[in-house]
Parts: C-alpha cells; sequence; structure tokens
C-alpha cells in the first residue's frame, strides 16, 4: 500500500492517530449506458481532528466517494467492487449490514447538501435528531431530547428548546442546515463527512455554516472531509486537498503547497479559475461560473479514453499521456500526482 | 390547527349548500315529473288530473319556493312524503340506510386492508417476483368493472357450491350478516384496492427517493424504521386523500352491486326513485350521500392536517 495515506508524512502524529484509510476505493455503477467507473482506486488516510477537502468538477466522484465510505451507494445500480475502508481498527467493507449500521451515524456521519430536503418534513427538528442518539447511545426518548437541545444550542440555533419542536418548514435554510450538523455530529462522530454542505445556501450564511462545523471540528476533535467546489473554502478551511478528476485521485497536497505550486494541470487550472470567477460573475458570464479556465468537459465515465483522462483538456498532453495512465507518484516531497508531464516552477497563487 | 378546524368546517358548510342548489335543480331539469310517468304508462293524459295531482304535490309552486320548502323542511327534519309510497320519505330511506352503510365500509376496509400493505411490500420489494405478482394482479383490478367481477363470483359460488349467497332481510346474527355481505363488498373494493395499491407503491417508491430517506439511513437506522418510520408516514399522505376520492366513487359502484347481488340497500333504491321522479327520495337521498362525502373528506383533511405538519402550521 505504497500509495497510501501521501498525507500523512507532512503530519507529525503517527499511524496510532490515524482514524480513517481508505485504499484503492473503487465504486462502480453498472447502468444500461456502461459500466461507470465512479470512483476508481481513490485512496487517502485521515488523522483524528484534521481537515481535508475533496475538490473536483462536477461528476468527479466526490459524492459517491463520500457515499462509499458511509456504505450507501444505491445498489443497485452501485457497488463497490474493490479496496478497503478501515475506521480505527475496523475494517468497514467486512461487516455486515447490520454492523455497518451501528457506525453510521455513530462512528461516521455525514452532512449533506440540500438541507431544504434532507430532513424529513412530517418529523419535528428534536426527533429527527433524538433518532441518532436513542439508536447509538441507548438514550431514553426524554434524555435525548435534552441531548437534543443541547446539540441545537452547540450549533449556535437561537431558543432550541422551542425550536425542537418545530417541523423542518417552520426553520430557514440555514437553520436547517445547522440542524443538519446538529444531528450529524450528535453521537460524537470520529469522522464527518460534509458534502458541499454551504452551496444550496446564501453567500452571507455559509460563512456561519463553515465557521460553526470548525467549531465543532476543534472542540470534538472529529475528522473532516470536506467536499466542495470552492476553492475559497478550501483555502480557508482544509490542510490538505485531493483533487480528482473522472473518478480518480489525480493530485493531493497540503493546502498551502497545493495552492502555490500546483502540479496536475487540471489543478493548476481549477486554481487559475478563482481570480476570474468573481469577473466573470459580474459580466454576462454563465451564473455558476465555476472552472471556466479549463477548456472541454468532463468526459463520460463509461467511455474513458485509454490514456490520463484529462489529455483531452490538456494544454501538455503528449502521445503518452494518451496512450497509458500516468503513475501516481510522490512528486516533491509530500505532494504527490498523477500527470507525465507536472507543472514545474509554476506559482500560482 | 384550531384555524384550519374552523376554516375548512365552514367550507364544508357552503359546499353542502352548494350540493343542494345543484341537487334541486338538476333533478327538476331531468324532463318529466312523476305525473308525467304515471300517465305514461297508464297510456293517456288527463290535463286536468295532471294539474290537480301537480298541485297536490307543489309541483306547480316556483321553483325557489320549491326549494325554500325544501329545505326549510330539512331544516325541521321533515323530508316529506314519497311520491310513490305515499309514506314519509324518512320511513322509506332510513331502513335502507344501515345494509348499505354496511357495504360500503366493508368495501372501504377491505380496499383499504388490501391496498394499503399490498402497495408497501411491492415498493420495498420493488422488481421482485412478488412485486411483479402484485402489479399484474392489481392491473386486473382496475380493469374488471365491479359488476362483472360480481357476477364471476356469483357463478363461481353457483358452480362449485350450488348455492348463491343471497342477502336475507333477517340474516341473525351481525358476523353472519358481514360473511353475506363481504363478497359484494369484495366485489365493489377490489377495484379501489387495486387502484390504493398501485398509488401506494408508486408515492412509496418516491418517497424512498427522497433526501430525507438518505439521511436516515446516514443515521444508521434500520430498513424497518427507514421504510416504515420515515418512508410510510411520508408517503400516506397522497393516499390518504385518494381514500377520501375513493370513498365517494364506492357509492357509485355500490348501485350496480346492490342490484346484482339483490341487497334491499339505499343505492339501488334510489335507482328506482329516480325512475319514478320521486323528488323526495332522490333530493334528500343524494343530499344524505352528500353529506357522507363532504364529511368524509373532511375526516379524510383532517387525517391529511394531523400527518402533514406544512398543512397544519399555515398561518
Ligand atoms: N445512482 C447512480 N447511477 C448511475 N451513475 C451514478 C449514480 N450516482 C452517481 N453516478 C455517477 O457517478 C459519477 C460521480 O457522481 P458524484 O455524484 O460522485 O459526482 P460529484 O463529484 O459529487 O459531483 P457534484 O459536484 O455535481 O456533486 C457521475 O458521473 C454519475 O454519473
Ligand atoms: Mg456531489
Amino acid at each position: 500500500m505504497a500509495a497510501v495515506a501521501p498525507g500523512a508524512a507532512a503530519q507529525p502524529s503517527p499511524s496510532s492517530t490515524q482514524v480513517l484509510e481508505v485504499a484503492n476505493l473503487q465504486t462502480y455503477f453498472y447502468t444500461r449506458g456502461g459500466l461507470v467507473k465512479a470512483v476508481d482506486g481513490v485512496s487517502f488516510s485521515l488523522v483524528r481532528g484534521e481537515t481535508l477537502a475533496i475538490v473536483g468538477e462536477s461528476g468527479c466522484g466526490k459524492s459517491v466517494t463520500a457515499l462509499s465510505l458511509m456504505r450507501l451507494v444505491a445498489d443497485p445500480p452501485g457497488r463497490i467492487v474493490g479496496g478497503s475502508l478501515r475506521l480505527g481498527s475496523t475494517d468497514l467493507l467486512r461487516l455486515d449490514e447490520a454492523a455497518m449500521r451501528d457506525i453510521r451515524g455513530n462512528r461516521i456521519a455525514m452532512i449533506f447538501q440540500e438541507p431544504m430536503t434532507s430532513l424529513n418534513p412530517v418529523m419535528t427538528i428534536a426527533r429527527q435528531i433524538s433518532e441518532a442518539l436513542m439508536l447509538h447511545q441507548n438514550l431514553s426518548r426524554g434524555a435525548a431530547l435534552v441531548r437534543s437541545i443541547e446539540m441545537l444550542h452547540l450549533v449556535g440555533i437561537p431558543e432550541p428548546a422551542q425550536r425542537a419542536k418545530e417541523y423542518p418548514h417552520q426553520l430557514s435554510g440555514g437553520m436547517r442546515q445547522r440542524a443538519m450538523i446538529a444531528m450529524a455530529v450528535a453521537c460524537n462522530p470520529e469522522v464527518l463527512i460534509a458534502d458541499e454542505p454551504t452551496s444550496a445556501l446564501d453567500v452571507t450564511i455559509q460563512a456561519q455554516i463553515l465557521e460553526v462545523i470548525a467549531k465543532l471540528r476543534r472542540e470534538l476533535g472529529t475528522a473532516l472531509i470536506l467536499i466542495t467546489h470552492d476553492l475559497g473554502i478550501v483555502a480557508e478551511t482544509a490542510e490538505r486537498v485531493i483533487v480528482m478528476y473522472a473518478g480518480r485521485k489525480v493530485e493531493e497536497a497540503a493546502v498551502g503547497r497545493l495552492f502555490a505550486r500546483p502540479l496536475h494541470p487540471y489543478t493548476s487550472g481549477l486554481i487559475h479559475s478563482i481570480p476570474r470567477l468573481a469577473l466573470m460573475r459580474r459580466e454576462s458570464g454563465p451564473a455558476d461560473g465555476r472552472l471556466l479556465e479549463i477548456p472541454g468537459m468532463v468526459p463520460a465515465l463509461s467511455n474513458l479514453p485509454p490514456g490520463c483522462s484529462f489529455a483531452p483538456r490538456c494544454a501538455h498532453a503528449s502521445e503518452l499521456c494518451r496512450r497509458e495512465y500516468p503513475p501516481y507518484e510522490e512528486k516533491r516531497p509530500g505532494q504527490w500526482a498523477a500527470c507525465w508531464h507536472p507543472v514545474v516552477g509554476d506559482s500560482g497563487g | 390547527m384550531g384555524a384550519y378546524l374552523v376554516r375548512r368546517s365552514f367550507l364544508m358548510v357552503l359546499t353542502l349548500f352548494g350540493m343542494s342548489v345543484l341537487i334541486f335543480v338538476m333533478l327538476r331539469l331531468v324532463p318529466g315529473n312523476i305525473t308525467d310517468i304515471i300517465f305514461d304508462s297508464a297510456g293517456f293524459v288527463n290535463e286536468k288530473q295532471k294539474k290537480k295531482i301537480e298541485q297536490q304535490l307543489g309541483l306547480d309552486k316556483p321553483i325557489v319556493t320549491q326549494y325554500a320548502n325544501w329545505i326549510a323542511g330539512l331544516a325541521k327534519g321533515d323530508l316529506g312524503y314519497a311520491y310513490v309510497s305515499e309514506k314519509p320519505a324518512i320511513d322509506e330511506i332510513l331502513p335502507r340506510i344501515p345494509v348499505t352503510a354496511k357495504l360500503a365500509v366493508l368495501a372501504l376496509v377491505f380496499s383499504v386492508l388490501f391496498g394499503v400493505p399490498l402497495g408497501v411490500i411491492s415498493a420495498v420489494r420493488q422488481n421482485t417476483a412478488l412485486d411483479y405478482c402484485l402489479r399484474v394482479v392489481s392491473l386486473s383490478g382496475l380493469s374488471l368493472p365491479s359488476f362483472w367481477l360480481g357476477l364471476l363470483i356469483l357463478m363461481a359460488f353457483v358452480q362449485w357450491f350450488g348455492w348463491i349467497p343471497i342477502y336475507q332481510s333477517d340474516p341473525g346474527s351481525l358476523w353472519k350478516e358481514i360473511a353475506l355481505l363481504s363478497i359484494p363488498a369484495a366485489a365493489v373494493g377490489f377495484r379501489s384496492s387495486a387502484l390504493l395499491m398501485r398509488l401506494t407503491r408508486s408515492s412509496m417508491l418516491e418517497v424512498l427517493r427522497q433526501d430525507y430517506i438518505r439521511t436516515a439511513r446516514a443515521k444508521g437506522a434500520s430498513d424497518q424504521v427507514v421504510n416504515y418510520d420515515h418512508g410510510l408516514r411520508n408517503a400516506m399522505l397522497p393516499v390518504v386523500t385518494i381514500i377520501g376520492v375513493e370513498a365517494a366513487f364506492l357509492i357509485g359502484g355500490l348501485i350496480v352491486t346492490e342490484t346484482v347481488f339483490n341487497i334491499p340497500g339505499v343505492a339501488r333504491f334510489l335507482v328506482e326513485a329516480i325512475r319514478w321522479r320521486d323528488y323526495p327520495i332522490v333530493q334528500n337521498l343524494v343530499m344524505f350521500i352528500a353529506i357522507v362525502v363532504v364529511v368524509v373528506n373532511f375526516l379524510v383533511d383532517m387525517t391529511y392536517a394531523m400527518l402533514d405538519p406544512r398543512i397544519r402550521y399555515e398561518s
């Protein structure tokens, strides 16, 4: 497992504080249109309390990676076909469904993108938070309610006792996302996955929500996997970044290093698109102006080119790129990439 | 919830008023009145005699006066006299209600008891052999008219038992009566159970795709909890509405079934009364049915509000 935990080199902590280890994860979808390798050989690890960001364009497999960690990929059509997921000393892929249920919401929890639709409309907020507590901590209904209200307080919801009795539709989007966070961290998970937790929210609310997540992570010592499109958020929140392209990890490094000297042309493209973003928005460009810098489209995952999947869009692509997939290697200390012609001497940021 | 209840009750009264006007006017729009029918069957027309009968029955008065008289009577509990039997209309209607009510309730219970759970099972076991079987059966239920199914059942009884479950006016015990009525009730309820099954299934499938179901799974909830606690309650919302609508439709099915199974209920009696333009019977009976339907829908809306906080907390 040479490719595993490259970031760990940059971390002073020994592997005993390592909470999650993902090795060569492969999650495929068996669809009518063919085999979709949504996640293909992704590896990374996570130490206690750290924040790892996963970035990449829409459809590159970020959410499927997250759902795979929870073993919540819809089967059919999806299936985890290879790799291993170790949470502490537990091999998640070997657990039966009942044992996995004990892990979900308890040791790994997840915050979803859409606070509007991710809460059950016919259940009170308290009941939805209590559910996890009653399942995993054997609390009575009353004790779980008390704890739920504490959690709502912790995520900064005013009048938590009152709010607890309300239904999702009575809360604003930001409040719902706070409730969602309260629900996810109720059992004090070792790993918290936040899949674009703020992209459905107003810009003003986004910062508050991120602050709540960051605060909880500090206080609870939870390791955080933050999935986002927004490199600005990554720069502010994360310590380490994984860049995904077409189901594969193409680069990984500490945040500062990645932003300063990206290796993969794709990463470089992502970073260079940030300053332009504001500009493009002010002009008549598409409202969702992410990644305008990179020409071309993400290839269909069911029909990837034989070599590097980024080659068709890459300015540096050579014959070799189109023929063979590049090995994933440590190009600089603590910085790994899969590219035949990594960007050198560039200072992106 | 209080405000909602008040508003809803007010609406109910308004609906009933509108219904009463509609019933009254439509009944009079049907060509001919009882005198026409009588003389038609007698084969001659005696104008003087006809006028006299019309006068006696108050059919010569302006329609507004007739309507006012009817409503005034209703308010006092006086339904008038049946034209044909010349007995008080209430004495003709009331004794026939219990058997029809039992039949209707049985049919509804049958359709809900089969339709909803089978729909849930079908959805939870989507694309299994069981699901396919249930879907085929429900499709046949939708395409089978209740009178045809009733006839088939009767023929089956004759064929295999040499005996037909005839409804007797005094069946002995309530259980015997229910047993006798359950066959026609099944014939009527089969169609709506098929409809409910399909609706429950699609509603359930729709709900199970929702984000909050994934959230529930992410919390570590079991399949049971996810499907029934989180899923079913949401999936029941459209189903409850349709149960209300089906309750109204059922009455239509009863008319035919009461005829096929020779049950002396209200539905068959109504058809007879319409033939004779027996206004006091028809308008009061239809009004009664309208009240039942409106009340059922009211109960359905209340159930809906109880299930769905988004309705309950509407300002
Ligand atoms: N249920 C499914 N059936 C078939 N294919 C799927 C399914 N779910 C995801 N995929 C495929 O997996 C790929 C990765 O999807 P994923 O949702 O992980 O993207 P993402 O990186 O999270 O994108 P976004 O930024 O838009 O959320 C997509 O190309 C999609 O086609
Ligand atoms: Mg996603």
